[in-house]
């Protein structure tokens, strides 16, 4: 009896049970509702939480509903989307590769994925928002398939990708800013908010054409966690437990680039998410990635709805970029990290 | 490969002798048909007609810019990838071009720093702040530099400079249209007088460098070595450290962030002459100050007005402002495949 109820539980959803990591997930839940309350509630109109909180709830006074339902949750929404999607990608990279520092921006997937959007918005307007995730995936895709094959050299060793990675990097940025000169329809301020990352121009619209990618995409990621585990231990023991690790390494890069370019389409290439968040959660939860995986994304969105919040309401009526706020908060983590991995090695 | 000196007497004369066909090209090519007549006439005359302005007021001031540029940043890469004996280094990869332009950005756009002086001194502070910061973080742990941890910390911070500086251009609109293509690595419509400026700095670090090649040399064999054959290697390393700074901090003061060439250069300068750093810088000089000429010349006529690309883009249904590409986007296109082949070789399983 106990040993089929303990086999139940290793199926169940996040791997298994684990009683603290349940907690944590329940806590970082809360803490989303509670930064989700303050930030309805800030803003040019100050709106009291338990106000803002009945108005979400559809009990409130009806002009707060108006700017809530309009203006402020579309955005809401939207950053946690993104910041959920951008930490589960960088988590799945940095469990493939093996390496601490990789994430999508570094290795130019969100590069490729911003050059086709910038494209498709500047030259091709006509085309509904509604393709640009697609697009922003198609480049995401060229770029990762470019890095996998130049890095092939009987396999496709991280090390190898990482290098060359940063390399497509810097070829995607020329080609960002050939675009930008190029473009006549978008004014270069414009441009230069969205590849700073912003969620500032988030609708209801756009918000429902990306929930469905970043529901699916993240469901497919908490499927693939089991064979990340493997991933993670190095190709030798992945083999040997009878993974085929080429094929599995192609299908969790393609989720985690589908990931990452997806939000990219959206709130242009936010930095330093997909690298943070993911190590914040495996000093939590340790690197099992059946608990990782939602602790991560839990992180994200945290990290970028708050980014948001300070962005839009610190220097007010100045409407900043969050993806500022990610990088002045990313590059003390980065030396951080560089610190440790240098002193343990 | 060893080579006797009498080859890489003539190597180098016909590097040079690029360096002149280049740079009377840069004067003669370009959106204004220049005819040779007038080219000449320019030197001298004092009642200038429209095409003989031209020269004389942009594509002079203009070339001169890129050679000085393309000198020093040939250079700089030579001496980073020798002292940190690793092949990937350079002012691009290790974030001293993104940290000395943020610095430029913060002072003109939050400080209203305009005058050409300040910049210089500014970009001077946040290229050493910058490469410092890289070559510290990188060189933790006890493998030292490796060329995947200066890559990934260089990226890393360079990710988080640029970060920087776009927000702050998105929040000052004023400064943003002058300054975006300054920012992509640009030498167009600068004025010979920061180049006057910038040239003394310029010709201390190249004469200083030229000096540095035996003991580069020596270095670069190990540092061991060096000092068994009664080298101050500390002394060494402080000077070409300053070199480099100057030299790449002042190129970005005037040109911009120009990536890649100084990861280039020294490699085909390499193959050319072997790794012996008393010819090596020489001819990193020359092919540096080529290459930047040649690339400035291909970002002219990439999207000329009536050319292939344009006509394309026109038909796309674009309307282009603007009637060249800043030549920081040519060399990061082009440079890009050197790279590849570089870390692909650097790193073996």
């Amino acid at each position: 009896m106990k040993n089929t109820r303990s086999r139940l539980r290793n199926r169940s959803l996040f791997g298994q049970f684990h009683p603290p990591t349940f907690l944590i997930f329940l806590t970082l839940f809360f803490l989303c509702g509670g930064i989700m309350i303050v930030s309805v509630g800030l803003g040019e109109m100050k709106i009291p939480p338990l106000q803002a909180g009945l108005a979400l709830l559809g009990m409130g006074n009806p002009s707060d509903e108006v700017i809530i339902y309009t203006l402020r949750l579309p955005r809401l929404l939207m950053a946690l989307l993104v910041g959920a999607s951008l930490a589960a990608s960088g988590a799945i990279l940095q469990g493939v590769m093996r390496n601490p520092l990789s994430s999508p921006d570094i290795i130019g997937i969100t590069g490729g994925a911003s050059v086709v959007t910038i494209f498709f918005i500047a030259f091709l307007p006509q085309v509904a928002t509604s393709w640009l995730p697609i697009a922003s995936f198609v480049g995401g895709s060229i770029t990762a398939l470019l890095i996998y094959s130049l890095a092939w050299k009987k396999g496709a060793s991280p090390l190898r990708i990482l290098l060359i990675g940063v390399g497509l990097n810097a070829a995607a940025n020329g080609l960002t800013t050939l675009l930008l000169i190029l473009s006549p329809l978008y004014s270069a301020n414009e441009a230069m908010v969205w590849l700073t990352g912003s969620v500032y121009s988030s609708s209801w619209n756009s918000v429902l054409t990306f929930l469905p990618w970043a529901l699916s995409l993240l469901a497919l990621s908490y499927f693939f966690s089991r064979h990340l585990n493997a991933q993670q231990m190095g190709d030798e023991i992945a083999t040997g437990i009878g993974q085929s690790v080429q094929w599995y390494r192609l299908i969790t890069i393609l989720v985690s680039i589908g990931l990452a370019s997806s939000a990219v389409a959206f709130s242009g290439p936010i930095a330093f998410v997909g690298l943070m968040a993911p190590h914040i959660a495996r000093m939590i939860t340790g690197p099992s990635f059946g608990r990782l995986l939602p602790i991560a994304s839990l992180i994200g969105a945290l990290i970028v709805m708050c980014a948001d919040l300070i962005a839009r309401t610190a220097f007010s009526p100045l409407d900043l970029p969050a993806g500022l706020f990610t990088a002045v908060l990313g590059a003390p983590f980065l030396i951080f990290l560089l610190y440790r991995s240098g002193s343990k090695t | 490969m060893p080579l006797s000196n009498h080859y890489r007497i003539i190597g180098l004369l016909l590097t040079m002798v690029a360096l002149g066909i280049s740079f009377i090209a840069s004067l003669k090519f370009g959106l204004t048909h220049i005819n040779w007549d007038t080219l000449i006439d320019a030197w001298q005359s004092n009642h200038p007609n429209k095409e003989e302005l031209i020269v004389q007021n942009t594509r002079i001031p203009r070339a001169l810019i890129a050679t000085c540029v393309g000198v020093s940043l040939g250079m700089a890469g030579a001496l980073m990838q020798g002292l940190t004996r690793n092949p990937l280094a350079s002012p691009g990869i290790f974030g001293i071009n993104a940290g000395a332009a943020l610095f430029v950005v913060v002072a003109s756009s939050i400080f209203s720093v305009h005058s050409y002086v300040t910049f210089t001194w500014i970009a001077f502070l946040g290229a050493a702040i910058s490469g410092g910061l890289v070559y510290l973080l990188s060189s933790f742990g006890k493998e030292g530099l490796t060329p995947l941890k200066l890559t990934l910390a260089g990226a890393a911070l360079t990710a988080f400079f640029t970060t920087l500086t776009q927000g702050i251009l998105v929040s000052d609109e004023g400064t943003l249209d002058q300054i975006l293509f300054w920012l992509a690595g640009s030498i167009v419509g600068r004025d010979l007088d920061a180049l006057l400026y910038l040239l003394p700095f310029f010709a201390i670090s190249w004469i200083c460098t030229l000096f540095l090649g035996r003991a580069m040399t020596t270095l670069t064999i190990g540092e061991n070595v060096a000092k068994g054959l009664g080298q101050k290697t500390g002394w060494v390393k402080a000077i070409a450290a300053l070199c480099i700074i100057l030299l790449a901090g002042g190129s970005v003061a005037i040109a911009g962030p120009i990536g890649l060439v100084g990861l280039i250069i020294p490699h085909i300068a390499r193959f050319l002459v072997g790794s012996d750093y008393r010819w090596l810088l020489p001819y990193c000089a020359f092919l540096g100050a080529t290459f930047l000429l040649l690339a400035d010349i291909g970002g002219r006529y990439l999207i000329m007005p009536g050319g292939p690309l344009t006509e394309l883009l026109v038909e796309a249904g674009a309307r282009t402002t603007s009637d060249e590409v800043p030549v920081g986007v040519i060399t990061a296109l082009i440079g890009v495949p050197f790279f590849i082949t570089i870390a692909r070789r650097s790193i073996s399983d």
